[in-house]
């Protein structure tokens, strides 16, 4: 039973990334019915804005500590970082500590600027154009991407820690009666809470405001949206903005789990897309479910009980879920009639 | 069977010099070296293949590195199980490829368009992940599966059997490291490269006789318009199974001369950057032409070959016309784009490609031809309307 719990909790997290990005993806296919295939890198931005915001603190000069020795009689050289020297020390170690949830700041304007210079720069040129032509420029897009972030960050993981308040573990099963067997760190739970707020903002800002309506009604006709006057292009910039900056969250939040990494935005574009498949093309609430859902196998299948009746079920199981559904369910769990079918 | 028009057989012919020659060819442009040409000739091999399908039926997989893996690894074991000798190796990889091929294509091609590439992404991923983990007795996981000497010492109680069935039987015994070769010529250096010069020749003049043919002929009108296809009482299921399929074996068959070549075989080449890889090749070439995949194929391989071989030293030198602080300005700046940074130019290669020239190399060659052409020429105008890529 805490076994199975707890990787229920696993799963949750894990799922919480995969449903961001599966969002996005099929949101923005679902208005623009572009196929996008840079959107895992989007995340990959996302998770850079915590490394280069930590950069950003981290800039810092030498000064010479007339005070302290090194261990051979000199001065010692201290590295003070610039912050600390303009806003004074207990604010630098404020912004240290809580510099992954800072980050969310950074990275909605940022996400939000890459988001518009892509959709105007080149999505809006493959509107028209066949999908395997938007599939191919926007693999090549996402490739430049990943190469840049290479070359400025470098090719090895830059793990980024939680705030102290979050970063230790909690004992899960003492809140809810399961004995003290479950514990898990906290941050996979405030990742777990993120997740599902930012879900549950989209869906209100689509569901209650008239703007989110222009967007379903496109969603649902593109075409008739467009002759009643109201001016989808812009609109379209904006979900599409609006997307980059979902994945680019789901990244920031994600940096203490996993240390960001210049190739999750290829390893986790192929678990998305699959998601998206798996929920349906341009279903909102399928790539929610299918988000999760897969989350939740993955971490079920790597229990060494499971792995031991089906070896290797792991590292397959998203693919194996996903064949089966395309060929039971052709348009996924909660596709809808028409989309993707001409 | 080997009739063809004249400007078919003239293609050919072409062709056929132009590979053979590749060494002369490009020794100018420094080139000219067995490992490199080897790659020209087995990517080429490859997206010949993978042009049957993606540019005849328009359906885009995005799995056929898992193909190449399947090539490579049935190689190395007919090294390590039947004889040394290269043809078992390369007839059994098709085989098997292609067995592959009808499974993964059995069930992916009951979905088209996007589904159809997310099928196929999934099993290749599956057969990726698979080699790393479960399946590393058969692959040897990430150290990749290589051919190694038998131990003969008695002294230390280590004595193997020789097990290469073939082999035995014709009385040929290894005792160092065996390596492949073809009726005992060696498969590396110049003499590899010949060899799948000489395959490659075949692979083009079957992808011709079938581009040609009237099962081509069905395939392109699947790409065309498949909704006809169906009114008009044409399943169109066993034609694209049957075009997954050649494609499949043309991949195993590249996969086995990678192996042929340089017994190695890893689980590395079955990631779908790999598949990536293909894709672009037979873009930048011109999809649906037959010349174009070899072409991006080459031009693809030499450049990765070059650039990622420049660095930061050869840059600077090359801009040593400019004055100082311009040539370092200009040395930094184009250094982004050459060695490590080579998939950066590769992207944004792939990107000025589906952008400005959807059709590939190919359509540049035509349109240049086409500025030189007088303008009431009627050729140019259907040239060109034939040449326009996948709906």
């Amino acid at each position: 039973m805490d076994e199975i719990f707890l990787q229920v909790l696993n799963g949750l997290d894990k799922g919480g990334a995969y449903a961001l990005i599966a969002l996005g993806l099929t949101l923005v296919f679902g208005t623009l019915g572009v196929v996008n295939f840079a959107h895992g890198t989007l995340f990959m931005l996302g998770a850079f804005c915590t490394v280069a915001l930590n950069r950003m603190l981290t800039t810092s000069y030498q000064r010479v500590n007339p005070d302290k020795t090194d261990f051979l009689g000199n001065p010692l050289k201290e590295d003070i970082p610039y912050v600390q020297d303009w806003f004074g020390a207990d604010f630098s170690a404020f912004v240290f500590d809580y510099n992954v949830p800072i980050s969310i700041l950074l990275a909605i304007v940022v996400m939000g600027l890459v988001g518009v210079i892509m959709e105007r720069g080149l999505i809006k040129h493959f509107y028209n154009r066949p999908h395997a032509d938007q599939i191919l420029v926007t693999f090549g897009l996402a490739i430049v991407m990943q190469e840049i972030v290479k070359h400025y960050f470098g090719a090895n993981p830059i793990p980024q820690n939680a705030p102290d308040i979050v970063g230790g573990a909690a004992n899960i099963g003492a809140w809810i009666g399961l004995g003290d067997n479950v514990v898990y760190p906290v941050w996979r739970l405030v990742y777990f809470a993120f997740s599902a707020t930012i879900i549950f903002s989209v869906f209100a800002f689509l569901q209650f405001t008239t703007f989110g309506m222009v967007v379903r009604a496109g969603m649902q006709d593109r075409e008739t949206v467009g002759l009643l006057g109201i001016n989808i292009e812009r609109r379209f910039t904006i979900v599409f903005a609006l997307a980059a900056i979902v994945a680019g969250l789901a990244g920031v939040m994600y940096t203490p789990i996993l240390p960001p990494d210049y190739h999750w935005g290829m390893d986790f574009l192929v678990l998305s897309f699959v998601v998206v498949v798996v929920g349906g093309m341009g279903s909102l609430g399928g790539a929610v479910l299918a988000g999760f859902m897969l989350g939740i196998l993955q971490s079920f299948a790597s229990m060494n009980q499971v792995k031991a009746i089906f070896p290797g079920i792991d590292q397959i199981i998203i693919y194996l879920v996903a064949v089966i559904i395309l060929l039971t369910l052709p348009r996924g769990l909660m596709g809808r009639k028409g989309v993707m079918e001409d | 069977m080997f009739s063809q028009s004249r400007n078919d057989w003239l293609l050919f012919i072409g062709f056929s010099i132009a590979v053979l020659c590749a060494p002369i060819l490009m020794e100018p442009f420094g080139g000219n070296y067995p490992d490199l040409l080897q790659k020209l000739a087995i990517f080429g091999l490859f997206a010949i293949g993978f042009n049957i399908l993606f540019g005849l039926t328009g359906y885009l997989s995005f799995g056929h590195a898992a193909f190449i893996g399947v090539g490579s690894y049935v190689s190395i074991w007919s090294f390590k199980l039947l004889t040394m000798n290269a043809i078992p190796a390369v007839l059994f990889s098709v085989i098997i490829a292609g067995v592959f091929a009808f499974l993964i294509g059995y069930v992916s091609l009951r979905r088209s368009g996007i589904y159809f590439s997310i099928l196929t992404l999934a099993f290749a991923q599956m057969c990726y992940s698979l080699a790393y983990s479960v399946l590393t007795p058969i692959t040897n996981g990430e150290t990749g599966l290589q051919l190694r000497a038998l131990r003969t010492n008695p002294d230390l109680g280590l004595l193997d059997a020789d097990i290469r069935v073939l082999d035995q039987a014709l009385g040929i015994q290894e005792t160092s490291v065996p390596t492949p070769n073809f009726f005992g010529l060696q498969t590396s250096g110049y003499e590899g490269f010949y060899f799948c010069a000489v395959i490659l020749i075949v692979g083009f003049f079957i992808a011709q006789k079938i581009t040609n043919s009237n099962f081509g002929m069905m395939l392109k009108a699947i790409k065309s318009n498949q909704n006809r296809l169906n009114y008009t009482g044409i399943h169109a299921r066993p034609y694209l199974l049957a075009a997954f399929v050649i494609s499949g074996m043309y991949a195993g068959l590249a996969g086995s001369l990678m192996a042929v070549t340089d017994p190695i075989a890893g689980a590395e080449r079955m990631q779908w950057t790999a598949s990536g890889e293909v894709v672009l090749m037979t873009i930048l070439g011109g999809v649906g032409t037959l010349v174009g995949p070899v072409l991006g194929a080459g031009i693809i391989k030499y450049a990765e070959q070059k650039v990622s071989s420049w660095n930061e030293g050869i840059i600077s030198d090359f801009f040593s016309f400019l004055p100082a602080g311009l040539q370092d300005f200009t040395a930094s700046f184009v250094s982004l784009f050459v060695g490590e940074g080579w998939h950066l130019t590769l992207g944004l290669l792939f990107m000025v490609i589906v952008i400005f020239l959807p059709g590939g190399m190919m359509e540049g060659f035509r349109r240049i031809v086409g500025l030189f052409k007088r303008p009431n020429d009627n050729d140019t105008v259907s040239n060109s309307a034939t040449a326009q890529p996948a709906e």
